[in-house]
């Protein structure tokens, strides 16, 4: 019989500690399926943030840093430098690199460090039970914002792919979700293409993917994916705002 | 011909962290540190090495952890308001067990506090600085020879006990020029161990490595804090650097570190001449503490003088060391002025109790 579906090798075969409905472990699916199918396991190295995904080197089949909150991108240059040949990426959330690593994020960008950011958006702290979060949406209700995200008080949410997309540094930025078959297939394709990115060594590149949290949200995974629909993609438009690898090409 | 060259501090201390083939540098500027990340930019490149200018200290110290993780030698550089930007990520290189050098050319605080030289950062260099069960190495030059030499054995010290180890001087020290000779640098310990546990790919040969500071069950992060603690035990024993000077037949001993201890050495000219027998016992490790012969030499003298550029820091690990076997008195300038003689003369004569 033959075998159509299985784990990909660059992903550890262990439980992991993410909440039901969750959408990490399809998000590190995609990376570990992208790995396998570019052969670079032996040569990648990830650097796991703080926050859900803290436990990220847990899970990944490749050597692993991990980061202290928002440092990834510092971290990861680290790494980079001294292995050019490597391929390394970061896998971070939104408080992680969009609140206390902002700066991190920005000059990782500006600079064309040749590494690959994973950021899962979901607009919320999740770890630490549902706060406020850099990329909230206007009027969302979380633990540290119980009247609704107020922009006299809290301002707006942070759009990251709208931002880097000014730095000359950015390579390729893409913004994709994870909320459908369809959604879910062309994060994969955006994920491998920022691998590639790197790989060819252009420069900098990030895959935002907007992602649920059931639990923080306080609504059922089907509710959550129809909020993201309705909500988070109106905030967060998806597609590609700044795609580098062509140049040269022509 | 003798092949010895003259160097400001900074520069002898990049220089010497070259020659140890550091390749990796990671800073961000600041007074009264600027020469070395100046060297740093100018000679690095041309030594095959990296000289990267970070956003700031935090993101500084975190490239080198990134650094130290995929196994290369490597430092940063800093001054006091920096070192602490920086210890956030001290902690997490020393929970993560990464070999590195930090360089603090200590000046006045708190705060922004000053620019000229300090020795205010003794609590935080060797008590924590960051958080949680750990030390660095702290080394302490009173010459740019010295940290020459120390520059050299501070990476092997790093990489044979995966910890960082920081190299503390002042400004003075730091802007001061002296002849000095790189013939002991560079040849490296023999005794050191594999990086087997970098994060450099596995290329599908090896399990995977993770670096890592994260220990969520209470009795998995209490053992490896306690494997650390063996190491600082080993440290304790075999890593302890000091200068006694003038000690045998003394009465009275001074007890200072780094600049200060050069000025303390003209007043022990002036009193010597003047009759007092009086000696040096010189903290070269700041951890580990020279605590042995100062305990012995406690037991024989009739006091002891600790002399800082700061409130009085280092004189509670000379008191704990002495145990009351003679009073230990403290006398000190802070705030970036530096002591002269004169005045270290008079506060001994005060402590014995007038001229003789």
């Amino acid at each position: 019989m033959a075998i159509v579906f299985e784990r990909p090798h660059s992903l550890t075969d262990v439980s992991s500690h993410y909440c039901p409905g969750c959408t990490h472990g399809i998000i590190h699916r995609l990376v570990a399926e992208v790995i396998d199918e570019l052969g670079i396991e032996g040569t990648t190295v990830g650097v796991a943030p703080v926050g859900c995904s803290v436990m990220a080197y847990n899970y990944f089949e490749c050597d692993m840093q991990e980061a202290a909150h928002g440092r990834a991108p510092a971290v990861a240059t680290g790494i980079k430098r001294v292995h050019p040949e490597n391929v390394v990426f970061t896998y971070q959330g939104d408080g992680d690199l969009a609140a206390i690593g902002t700066a991190e994020t920005v000059h990782a960008a500006t600079r064309g460090e040749n590494i690959t950011v994973i950021f899962v958006n979901n607009a919320i702290y999740g770890m630490t039970g549902g706060q406020m979060a850099p990329t909230s949406l206007v009027g969302q209700i979380t633990q540290t914002t119980p009247y609704g995200r107020k922009t006299e008080t809290q301002g707006y949410p942070i759009n990251v792919c709208e931002m880097l997309a000014t730095l000359e540094g950015s390579a390729y930025l893409e913004r994709v979700s994870v909320d459908s078959v369809k959604n879910v297939k062309a994060a994969k394709k955006a994920i491998k293409k920022a691998f590639e990115t790197q790989i060819a060594g252009k420069g900098f590149s990030l895959v935002e993917v907007l992602s649920i949290c059931p639990t923080n949200w306080g609504m059922d995974p089907i509710e959550s994916l129809d909020w993201l629909r309705e909500n988070m993609m109106k905030q967060y438009p998806l597609g590609v705002y700044k795609d580098k690898t062509k140049e040269g090409e022509e | 011909m003798s092949d010895k060259v003259l160097m400001k501090g900074n520069e002898a201390l990049a220089e010497a962290a070259i020659r140890a083939n550091c390749r990796f540098f990671f800073g961000y500027p600041i007074t009264p540190q600027t020469e070395l990340a100046a060297y740093m930019a100018k000679k690095m490149p041309k030594a095959g090495g990296l000289f990267m200018q970070a956003e700031s200290e935090v993101a500084a110290i975190n490239m080198v952890y990134g650094a130290a993780g995929a196994g290369a030698r490597v430092m940063t550089s800093s001054s006091s308001p920096g070192i602490s930007l920086k210890s956030e990520g001290i902690s997490y290189i020393a929970g993560a067990d990464l070999p590195c050098l930090v360089v603090n050319i200590v000046r006045g605080g708190p705060g922004l506090g000053g620019i000229q030289p300090a020795q205010s950062d003794y609590f935080q260099a060797t008590k924590g600085g960051g958080h949680g069960d750990y030390h660095m190495v702290v080394l302490a030059p009173a010459s740019i020879q010295e940290i020459v030499d120390l520059t050299g054995e501070a990476f092997d010290i790093a990489d044979r006990y995966r910890t960082p180890v920081m190299i503390m001087g002042d400004g003075m020290l730091g802007q001061m020029m002296e002849p000095v000779t790189f013939e002991n640098v560079g040849k490296g310990a023999s005794d050191l161990p594999e990086k087997t546990w970098a994060t450099d790919g596995t290329h599908m040969k090896r399990k995977k490595n993770i670096i890592n500071s994260l220990y969520l069950q209470p009795e998995d992060l209490e053992k490896l804090v306690l494997e650390r603690e063996q190491r600082y035990q080993v440290i304790k024993e075999k890593e302890v650097r000091y200068e006694a000077s003038m000690i045998d037949d003394a009465e009275y001993v001074f007890v200072a570190y780094g600049t200060t201890a050069r000025i303390v050495k003209n007043a022990i000219k002036t009193l010597r001449a003047e009759g007092y027998k009086v000696g040096l016992i010189r903290p070269i490790t700041l951890f580990p503490f020279p605590e042995k012969i100062l305990a012995e030499t406690a037991k024989r003298v009739k006091g002891m003088l600790c002399v800082e550029m700061s409130t009085g820091q280092m004189v509670y690990d000379v008191r704990l060391a002495a145990n009351g076997a003679c009073p230990v008195e403290f006398f000190g300038r802070t705030g970036g002025v530096v002591p002269v003689p004169d005045e270290i003369i008079a506060s001994f004569k005060k402590m014995v109790g007038g001229d003789k």
